[in-house]
């Protein structure tokens, strides 16, 4: 199958910005626009986007679609989902990126359903190339793989759409690179007639009340993490961990077993589930290292493991590994960096 | 008001324990091969389905759920939970879905069932962590849908009030009634077995199961109906063979891989004092700290 058609990112607006997971998607789609000889198109949905492609161009972008309503922000599924499936009929992408966001998320499912075309959640890694289909033996050139730990992290799992359009993945914030493409790059606006998108009727989810704050918890940008797996065994436990995380100046993050545990709140999951991070120093007490834990933290600078167990899984990619009890060596941390700092 | 209700569930592998024999050499994964669990998330969902119901006498409850034939464990656990019933739909032909052929095959067994006011499911299942069945159901059905509940506030005159919970925040939104509300984790919690009902359901037994037991085992169930769980195939619902299962499937698992990361020499040491002050002075002269 020849595809000529284009890439196209679906862009989260809110406040007067777009978000940083549909800029990383954008950094990702250029790339890929490029390999493939496509263009990169982006669709933002929703109120006052006045300039908004401003924000877009230095991304690479060629096409920018505007789609204004005031009732299309804040954001509700039938109505951002009536635009793409009807634009998508018309354009044909054959690649529609998303943001694994709560929007991305309801959004992209609901697409997928309608045009019949595959979609992917979670991806950590996007890449073109070629498949054969194993039973047919029927071959396809330059297909988007869309690969994504499985089954609770244990296994990688490359996914690909042979046949259906557009090809659709969702992406979680973090986990791709945000970089300017080119800051003086200019695209074309395409503003779209809301009415031939959307219809009335679309509008049957009625938003009552709404209380948008930003997590103050800002695991994603900090230089320094302090996390905490199942191993901590308590929630008092993790105090330790917030202590030794403000004499450092960090922050603190969780594995999944540690939030399900309830040792901490969810805002601060690091893995394939969670954020992704790349602080210059992740110090790991009481995590095994399942992989969907290791996808989200593997590209910090320098890794040191605490754990009772000297064979856990997390000490093969670490820098420095601390076998002993989390409770005797964080405070021996604290001790020995107040001590030692001026 | 009556309703009612159907809560979408799922039996799903313990992910937190499993090697590479759980799958199978066409990437999809080995069911068969291990222990299973009733899908968190569809027991927050199960847990408001039981309220609505507290809170409107008369109302029915049903579980329905796509798997294997030992899918019926999680029909009786919500049963003995509160649930009325369940379907479990099962057949070979269904094999190997992706997200889209799932929810397919499942909004036929919605519509097979007929006469329906909300349904409920998890936001997301521990397998796939994808959280695409729900909306994907809603939009075959062509419902609205509420995904990442947390709380149904109300439900009248043909309404459901929800509080969603949200990576920035809380929305609390009114979709008209029919609609899919898939439920958050951050939910209530489902209440305990009731050991009245375990005692009442507990030789509830769907058609395959039946089949095993003993001639006098069988003739009960025949007697009591009530011990009677539903198993409908892809035919009864009536399912385009082309597009459930494999075939149905849009996406394809290419390749699968366990996962090694390259391993780095790490420096070791003990919970020894001198070597964590030298670590520490280490960190500080390197600037990684400090």
């Amino acid at each position: 199958m020849a595809d000529n058609n284009n890439l196209i990112v679906y862009c989260e607006f809110d406040e007067g910005k777009i978000a940083d997971v549909s800029l990383e998607l954008l950094t990702k789609g250029r790339q890929l626009a490029s390999e493939l000889g496509v263009k990169l198109e982006a669709i933002v949905i929703g109120d006052k986007l006045d300039g908004v492609e401003e924000q877009l161009f230095p991304y690479g972008v060629d096409t920018v679609y505007k789609v204004e309503d005031k009732r299309l922000y804040p954001y509700t599924s039938n109505p951002h989902a009536a635009v793409l499936i009807n634009l998508f009929k018309e354009i044909k992408p054959q690649i529609c990126l998303m943001g694994a966001t709560c929007i991305g998320r309801d959004l992209g499912p609901r697409v997928s359903s309608c045009l019949h075309s595959g979609l992917t959640a979670d991806c950590t890694a996007l890449e073109i190339g070629d498949h054969k289909d194993p039973k047919t033996g029927k071959e396809y050139q330059n297909l988007l793989y869309q690969i994504r730990p499985a089954f609770g992290g244990n296994i990688v799992a490359t996914i690909v759409n042979p046949d259906c359009r557009p090809q659709m993945a969702t992406v979680r914030e973090g986990v791709m690179k945000k970089e300017v493409f080119d800051p003086a790059y200019k695209g074309e606006v395409i503003n779209l007639d809301p009415k031939k998108y959307v219809s009335d009727t679309d509008f049957v989810v009625e938003i009552i009340d709404r209380h948008i704050e930003k997590s103050k918890i800002n695991i994603k940008n900090s230089p320094i993490i302090v996390a905490g797996g199942y191993g901590v065994g308590s929630k008092e436990n993790f105090q330790l961990l917030h202590e030794l995380a403000a004499t450092l100046g960090g922050e603190v993050g969780a594995s999944r077993a540690a939030v399900d545990a309830g040792f901490t709140e969810h805002d601060r999951q690091i893995g394939q589930t969670g954020v992704t991070v790349r602080p210059k120093l992740y110090i790991a007490c009481g995590i095994s290292g399942q992989i969907q834990h290791i996808a989200g933290m593997q590209e910090s600078s320098i890794i040191i493991s605490i754990n009772n167990d000297p064979n856990a899984p997390i000490n093969t990619i670490a820098d420095y590994v601390i076998t002993g009890d989390m409770e005797e060596v964080v405070p021996k941390l604290i001790k020995y960096y107040k001590k030692n700092s001026k | 008001m009556s309703l009612n209700i159907i809560v979408l569930a799922k039996q799903v592998p313990d992910t937190r324990n499993v090697g590479k024999d759980a799958m199978k050499e066409d990437g999809t994964i080995n069911r068969a091969a291990l222990p299973a669990i009733f899908n968190p998330e569809d027991l927050n969902a199960l847990e408001q389905a039981l309220r609505l119901k507290d809170a409107n006498p008369g109302s029915t409850v049903t579980l329905l759920t796509m798997g294997l034939p030992r899918a019926s464990e999680i029909i009786r656990e919500a049963i003995f939970r509160g649930a009325d019933g369940g379907i479990v739909l099962t057949d070979r032909a269904l094999g190997g879905a992706d997200t889209l052929a799932t929810s397919y095959s499942l909004a036929q067994a919605v519509k097979k069932f007929g006469n329906y006011d909300i349904i409920l499911g998890g936001r997301q299942a521990i397998d796939g962590d994808t959280a695409q069945v729900g909306p994907q159901i809603a939009e075959k059905l062509g419902i609205p849908q509420v995904t990442y509940a947390e709380e149904i506030l109300d439900l009248s005159n043909g309404t459901v009030t929800v509080k969603r919970r949200l990576e920035s925040g809380v929305e609390t939104v009114k979709a008209p009634l029919p609609c899919v509300v898939t439920v958050n984790g951050s939910a209530a919690e489902c209440r305990p077995r009731n050991a009245k009902r375990l005692m009442r359901y507990k030789r509830a037994v769907s058609p395959s199961e039946k089949a095993k037991l003993s001639e006098s085992e069988q003739a009960f169930v025949d007697a009591h109906p009530y011990l009677q769980l539903q198993e409908w195939s892809a035919a009864y619902v009536d399912a385009d063979p082309e597009q459930i299962g494999l075939p149905g499937s849009p996406t394809k698992v290419k390749a699968i891989e366990n996962v090694v990361f390259t391993a780095k020499e790490s420096r070791r040491m003990d919970n020894n004092d001198e070597q964590i002050e030298e670590l520490i002075k280490e960190l500080i002269a390197n600037h990684t700290i400090g």
